[in-house]
């Protein structure tokens, strides 16, 4: 397995450029990912031939997420972490790169006579872009994926039994009523809504947020999904619940054997649940390792203001001003700043002047500091 | 000690709804010395903005105020009409933050105008001045004063924040109300928001009561705080004993279930249950259903007890 983890040399000196392992034990994998949305032109945009815009929500992304852990993908609002999400589940159009997933042997059986499926790796790893719609649905039932806003994912006409029976209905899954009954009073214990039959007739504005979001929970994983996207799942409710909901996802994750990709703004929350963790800026990751590491002792100047910004409940905290190291505002995913795109809010770089020509030309790749332990900056990077 | 500003006794502000009275606010008492602080924080729907609302006195209907004194610089202010509270108190002596910047500026108008507009009011400037003292209060709160010209929909969502600010201290209140200023902001952008905040409070000396559910927030910037739970303070005392010595079990709840950044990774716990229906909350103590203590004389109303100097709590473990 070893042998076939690649990484390539690029300097003489042997620093490794980020490549996403694609081994039997990677469930995905996405390399070079770019999901680019075009702006529409006005008439006058038309007239002049100005060339179409395009807002890069994700502009060449890569990582590999293992079987069973808990990958993150943080950072702030408009970074790209959701559109990356969306992507893997389809959910999105791809503009370029490759998102490889390793199905079971069921599903790849399934597929494996259609002709067009692109398949990656040896150990069976396909293109989720080149497979066509009509033959996606065995991969919809394994990626599945855990919505943000409980009060606004789950349909209000519909009680509880229909919105959980409407997975197995579309799958097919279970033959008779009482079977699917059965799965779905089953699957309303697993998230603890008991007994079952007090909430399979109830209406979604009957519950509180945590029992929404238990709900959205439990329609995620009745098809028994391999791979879990949860788009922040607890960033809607009180901070009292959140531990509680969380607590049920990773009690699940043990119980069912699954993997998640967790997407989340709050670092906090993800050094506690997050084995490995990748930071990301308008539409890259600039950093990715270990989550507790990268998280208590960050490198990249991005990360580094990130986890100062974070509230600790500490009655000390009041008596200090404590500036930010960072500066201005996130500029918008359609003018991205040349070279590395945190150069205009970098503080390092007003005290490494010597920096400024490479900050401002040259995009740092993602490259090894420690094992296992990538930055995408300049500082670090052999020039 | 120092002068009194605020002083809050057995508030009641209660909603007359169809379903039958709702109790939000349901006996609360805090005093608040001026120059200091206040943080008050609890889960959704614990009357927290309603008591803020209540103070201001812009409860929106079905609600009323329906007991209870607000003391401010030493005048009840419930006593007065609306018509002179509008005069003397709201925004002259009490003004607010409002949650979501993003909806609490009118997108027709320059922000320049609608910080104008406070000031033509109450202070009778021209317009002219009124523009040039929005030009100053924008570079106040960091944001360049030509931006005096631009339309809402024209800023970050940090920067509307910033002018939602700007209009809360346009005529220099002792005491600014802030229902929670971050929501809906990135953590920078917060950090950004709460550095201001703090600066402002040294600055110009003024008091702030800070609501939000977020108790690492309330840290940033309240000398003391208070916890709230169905309609009711369950715990009150300065920041070093709430974060240090909490003593109510909510209080406990609520500190042991944020996830923290440092120090060694322990099981984060959690509040089991949901919030009581403040149309019909649980006779004696409110958080009974919901805590690990409970007993037999839990049934009763628990007194609010000083169990060190300045530090109450309403609890039977401690009567």
């Amino acid at each position: 397995m070893l042998a076939l983890r690649i990484k390539v040399n690029i300097m003489a000196e042997s620093q490794l450029v980020y490549e996403p392992s694609k081994t039997s034990e990677i469930i995905l994998y996405v390399e070079k990912l770019k999901v680019h949305f075009p702006l529409r032109r006005s008439i006058t945009d038309i007239v002049k031939r100005k060339p179409r815009l395009y807002v890069r929500a994700v502009d060449g992304v890569s990582f590999d997420v293992k079987k069973g852990e808990v990958f993150a993908l943080a950072g702030e609002s408009g970074c790209g972490k959701t559109t990356t999400g969306k992507s893997i589940l389809k959910l999105t159009p791809v503009t370029n790169g490759v998102i490889g997933y390793l199905p079971s042997e069921k599903t790849l059986n399934e597929v494996n006579n259609i002709q067009g499926i692109r398949r990656l790796t040896e150990s069976g790893h396909l293109d989720l872009n080149s497979i066509p719609e009509k033959f996606f649905k065995p991969f919809r039932a394994e990626i599945q994926m855990i919505w943000q806003d409980p009060f606004g994912s789950l349909n209000p006409r519909r009680t509880i039994y229909e919105i959980l029976e409407e997975p197995l209905d579309i799958h097919g899954v279970g033959s008779s009523r009482e079977e699917r009954y059965d799965i779905i009073a089953k699957m309303l214990e697993a998230v603890k809504l008991t007994p079952p039959d007090e909430f399979m007739y109830r209406y979604p504005h009957m519950l509180s947020g945590g029992q929404r979001q238990r709900i959205v929970i439990a329609r995620a994983l009745i098809l028994n999904p391999k791979l879990v996207v949860a788009d922040e799942p607890v960033s809607m409710l009180d901070v009292s619940i959140r531990a509680e909901i969380l607590q049920l996802m990773m009690d699940l994750k043990k119980k069912l054997g699954l993997t998640y990709i967790f997407i989340t703004h709050d670092l906090a929350l993800a050094r506690y649940i997050a084995n490995r963790i990748a930071i990301m800026y308008l539409g890259k990751i600039v950093e990715l390792g270990e989550a507790r590491k990268v998280i208590e002792n960050p490198y990249h100047p991005y990360t580094k203001a990130l986890v100062e910004a974070i509230p600790e409940p500490d009655p000390d905290r009041r008596h200090i001003i404590k500036e930010l190291p960072i500066k201005g505002e996130v500029p918008s995913p359609v003018n991205v700043p040349s070279g590395c795109r945190f150069h205009p809010r970098c503080v390092v770089l007003d005290q490494r002047p010597e920096l400024a020509e490479l900050c401002k030309k040259k995009e740092p790749p993602l490259i090894e500091v420690n094992q296992g332990r990538y930055v995408a900056c300049w500082l670090y990077a052999n020039k | 000690m120092s002068e009194k500003l605020l002083e809050v006794n057995g508030l009641k502000t209660y909603f007359y709804t169809m379903k039958g009275v709702v109790k939000a606010v349901d006996g609360v008492d805090f005093l608040l010395s001026k120059g200091e602080s206040l943080g008050i924080a609890g889960e959704s729907g614990c009357g927290k903005s309603t008591l803020a609302f209540s103070i201001i006195r812009l409860v929106p209907a079905p609600g009323r105020i329906v007991g209870g004194k607000i003391n401010f610089m030493g005048k009840n202010v419930l006593e007065l009409n609306e018509e002179e509270f509008r005069k003397t108190i709201r925004w002259k002596g009490i003004s607010m933050i409002f949650q979501g910047a993003m909806n609490a500026l009118n997108p027709v108008y320059t922000i320049g105008d609608q910080i104008a507009e406070i000031l033509v009011i109450h202070k009778n400037y021209t317009k002219k001045e009124a523009l040039e003292e929005a030009g100053k209060l924008l570079a106040m709160v960091g944001i360049d004063p030509r931006r005096i010209r631009s339309y809402p929909h024209e800023l970050s969502g940090g920067m509307k924040q910033r002018v939602v600010i700007a209009m809360a201290l346009a005529l220099k209140p002792p005491l600014v109300i802030a229902d929670e200023p971050t929501t809906a902001l990135d953590v920078v952008v917060q950090a950004q928001i709460m550095n201001l905040l703090k600066k402002l409070k040294k600055e110009l000396g003024i008091s702030i009561i800070l609501i939000s559910h977020d108790l690492s927030l309330i840290a940033e910037i309240a000398d003391k705080v208070a916890i709230m739970y169905g309609g009711k303070i369950v715990e009150i005392g300065s920041s070093e004993h709430i974060y240090l010595n909490p003593k109510h079990p909510y209080t406990q709840g609520l500190l042991g279930s944020i996830p923290r950044l440092k120090g060694e990774i322990k099981d984060l716990t959690w509040i089991p249950g949901v919030p009581p229906d403040l149309s019909n909350p649980p006779p004696g103590c409110r958080f009974a259903p919901r805590c690990k203590y409970a007993s037999e004389k839990c049934n009763k109303e628990p007194p609010m007890i000083e169990i060190e100097k300045g530090h109450f709590v309403s609890c039977w473990l401690y009567a």
